[in-house]
């Protein structure tokens, strides 16, 4: 099949989609529409709404906080992933001490967190964000360690005989090998920020895509539910897109057919 | 009596300096329920400066862990290693060792995996390069200094490997089944590379392989190991072929036949019990 034919019948599933909903919720062909538009919006109000938001220039400053705060989750619960996953495989007494609180800590539902972050850090920002880096965090974290685990002990052992000191193996041995642990676990990590900061606001906040789900949730305005879902949608697809540039620059010396792009 | 003459090279400055003494070595792992596993027995090997040495023996017969213990990857449970004199303390700083398995750095292309030996001994990048070029020209790789291992296939990978270990110009060779996945054509053409490389500065070579006809087309002397457990040096010949040798063409060779034929009817009974046992153990 072509990539034409491709994306024709793509744009093609949509626009049945969009069809069949908007007869559905304005005619009487499937049932009382005003019942089904209630629960389920109409989607030209739903376009409407939408177009309404950005015209208004409302939506940037949702979005903008929403970024924000699962753009610090990502880098704070990287970095921390990275440093404590390093930290552990080169370490293994404490690694094995450590083994039961990481498996415990990380079997946590973390929505569970939210009210507690809410409590220490406020409803701002950080709160949020703390909740995207527990989700980050081990992602990361367990990346990171297989990643150092999993050298290949021939290229180890090579690297050791072309003279490399300890401090070279980490730097031209251990560090890529686990950063490209972590690089292909990119989209998961990034998507799970994205999830971290908008629960997050939907928990209790006053800013942020989830904010504003919320809220039109609560007042039980569908069309706004559902356009806030769909400018999330967006956002998301657009930040995974983003992703998937960086991962094919960085991952560069890898096999093609290694590199998974479905989530 | 061609193969019991003892070697006269002539090339020989440094007779009295040995590259590699293996002395009474003895080498062993632990298994897992306990107990200990005697790979080598008692071994006695000297090699030379500038010395060829092949080791040919049955699959599991312990040669990688004789490489391993000459590099100081492993330390013998009983024995000493000698290099140029000294004991083995730590790694064998005059060793480059070429792997069985691909040991290049994925993540490195071609020409960065062949001057990372050069860099981390403190060449600025820009030589390292420099030098690494060349290297990968005299390996046959020039055109492909930009990829990644995984663009390359399995000869052009241990071509890099070989540019990767020489650049150092390390006093002793360790090469472990260095061709052994590659096809048969493949494997004379890198033969003949070797031998080039080789006679342009002659340095001491260990060369495991469990090919026979491999071992006497490269080797001054070839060493025949029994199988495991606790295998040890059952055979030493010195292969009197004269050099500069083309690796597909001394096949034709009558004494080449001659020295094949002496080898292989001392040794195929323990060779073939060798490989009857490696056979049974296999899964």
């Amino acid at each position: 099949m072509n990539r034409l034919t491709l994306i024709s019948l793509q744009i093609l599933v949509a626009v049945v989609t969009l069809v069949f909903w908007h007869i559905a919720s304005t005619t009487t062909l499937i049932g009382n529409p005003k019942t089904i538009s209630f629960f389920f919006a109409e989607p030209l109000a739903v376009g409407k709404r939408m177009v309404q938001w950005f015209m208004e220039g409302s939506i940037w400053y949702h979005l903008g906080i929403t970024l924000t705060e699962a753009a610090l989750a990502f880098i704070i619960g990287s970095l921390g992933g990275v440093i404590i996953g390093f930290w552990f495989a080169r370490k293994p007494l404490l690694a094995a001490v450590f083994d039961p609180y990481v498996k415990a800590a990380n079997a946590l539902p973390r929505v569970v967190l939210a009210p507690i972050f809410a409590l220490w850090l406020g409803l701002g920002i950080w709160s949020k964000v703390a909740l995207g880096v527990t989700l980050v965090f081990f992602i990361v974290f367990f990346n990171v360690y297989q990643g150092v685990k999993e050298v290949s002990p021939a290229v180890l052992s090579n690297a050791r005989m072309l003279g490399m000191n300890e401090r070279q193996l980490l730097r031209h041995v251990y560090m890529p090998s686990a950063l490209s642990w972590m690089f292909s676990s990119l989209h998961t990590s990034v998507g799970f920020a994205v999830v971290g900061a908008v629960v997050g606001e939907y928990l209790g906040s006053a800013a942020g895509l989830g904010y504003l789900i919320h809220e039109a949730e609560s007042v039980f305005d569908v069309t706004g539910v559902f356009a806030g879902m769909f400018v999330l949608m967006g956002f998301v697809i657009l930040v995974d897109w983003l992703v998937t540039l960086v991962e094919n620059r960085l991952l560069v010396w890898r096999p093609r057919t290694s590199v998974i792009s479905s989530r | 009596m061609i193969i019991a003459r003892k070697t006269t090279r002539d090339l020989n400055e440094a007779e009295d300096v040995n590259a590699v003494e293996l002395s009474g070595i003895h080498i062993a792992f632990p298994l897992q329920g306990g107990g200990t596993y005697e790979a080598v027995g008692e071994t006695n090997l000297v090699v030379s400066d500038r010395e060829f040495v092949a080791i040919v023996g049955p699959t599991g017969c312990g040669k990688s862990t004789l490489l391993n213990a000459t590099a100081g990857l492993l330390k013998p449970a009983q024995g000493q290693v000698r290099t140029f004199a000294k004991p083995l303390s730590g790694l064998n700083k005059h060793a480059g060792y070429l792997f069985q398995q691909d040991s290049l750095m994925p993540w490195k292309t071609a020409i960065d995996n062949v001057a990372i030996g050069l860099e981390v001994a403190g060449t600025p990048r820009r030589d390292a390069l420099e030098q690494a070029r060349v290297w990968l020209g005299k390996v046959g790789l020039a055109a492909f200094a930009d990829r990644y291992p995984h663009m390359l296939s399995g000869g052009q990978r241990k071509r890099v490997g070989l540019a990767q270990v020489l650049i150092r110009h390390p006093k002793i060779l360790l090469m472990d089944e260095p061709f052994g996945p590659l096809d048969a054509q493949t494997r004379l053409i890198m033969g003949d590379l070797l031998l080039d490389l080789w006679s342009a500065d002659r340095k001491a070579v260990m060369f495991v392989t469990h090919d026979l006809d491999e071992a006497i087309g490269l080797a001054d002397r070839v060493i025949i190991m029994s199988a495991g457990p606790s295998s040890r040096i059952i055979g030493n010949y010195t292969i009197p072929l004269a050099r500069p040798r083309n690796m597909a063409d001394i096949k034709s060779e009558p004494q080449f036949h001659d020295v094949h034929r002496e080898i292989w009817n001392a040794l195929k009974e323990e060779v073939l019990k060798g490989y009857r046992q490696s056979e049974e153990v296999r899964p």
